[in-house]
């Protein structure tokens, strides 16, 4: 099992032929690059943050899920941080498995499970301005607010203190 | 209590984290819906995050205590679109 976040490139050809071995009849890879434009808008490059720890060990429990939901032999799954530019791997997955059947689900499964419960954000920059990118709601269960509305009030609401106001209090 | 903002929630607040003195007995949805009457911001935005307590996803209903490491968690956009 390999799982990373890593700050430079990620050596994509490398972590694919380390992860073959004799027992396997399939190896699926799923490599996540930039693409030059947004809904049309041309980028110039994306900047990818995590809540690194808590990253990692989502991580780490993605690629333990895989193996056992899927019965794959092993997986590697790497995120890159950082500055990106166009081409460049953000994110790596790669499934190896005796039979192909398994390796293309676990592989489908570990990418869209990370992009809706990994905590990782991009910023998108533009020629002509930057936005974070939105991400896909929070699977049920997981996100805070969903039962906001029928928790009782907390006592007196309290201001929050100074310091944590943007700008202080006008 | 250190409570840690990430991606668009670290522009709104303004810095990546602070150290709040919370009454006991608080919960994540009652921490979330502090921030939403106090902060910047639309309410969607709040309304659509997650919470970490300890590095694990919380629970609204789950109660906060002294020295947890909280963080407060937009929705994710890692890997690719």
């Amino acid at each position: 099992m390999r799982v990373e976040i890593v700050d430079g490139v990620i050596p994509a050809a490398e972590i694919v032929a380390g992860l073959k071995a004799g027992a396997d009849g399939a190896v699926c890879v799923f490599d996540g690059i930039v693409r030059d434009n947004t809904r049309g808008r041309k980028t110039l490059h994306l900047d990818y943050e995590a809540y690194r720890e808590m990253a990692l060990e989502q991580m780490r429990s993605l690629a333990n899920e895989a193996v056992v939901k899927f019965g794959v032999r092993d997986v590697a799954l790497v995120h890159r941080l950082g500055r990106l530019v166009v081409g460049e791997t953000s994110v790596l997955v790669v499934v190896a498995s005796a039979h192909r059947g398994a390796a293309f689900e676990a592989c489908r499964w570990l990418i869209d499970t990370l992009k809706r419960t990994v905590p990782i954000w991009k910023k998108e920059q533009f020629v002509d301005g930057a936005i974070w990118a939105d991400g896909e709601p929070f699977p049920e269960g997981m996100g805070a607010a969903q039962a906001s509305g029928t928790v009782r009030q907390s006592a007196d609401g309290e201001p929050f203190p100074d310091e944590i106001v943007p700008g202080g209090r006008a | 209590m250190r409570v840690l903002y990430f991606g668009i929630l670290k522009d709104i607040v303004g810095r990546r984290f602070s150290d709040m003195d919370l009454p006991e007995g608080l919960s994540v949805a009652e921490l979330v819906e502090r921030h939403e009457r106090e902060k910047e911001g639309s309410a969607k935005v709040w309304s659509s995050i997650a919470v970490a307590v300890n590095q694990q996803y919380a629970k609204p209903e789950d109660v906060l205590h002294d020295g947890d490491e909280v963080a407060l968690l937009p929705p994710v956009s890692g890997g690719l679109r």
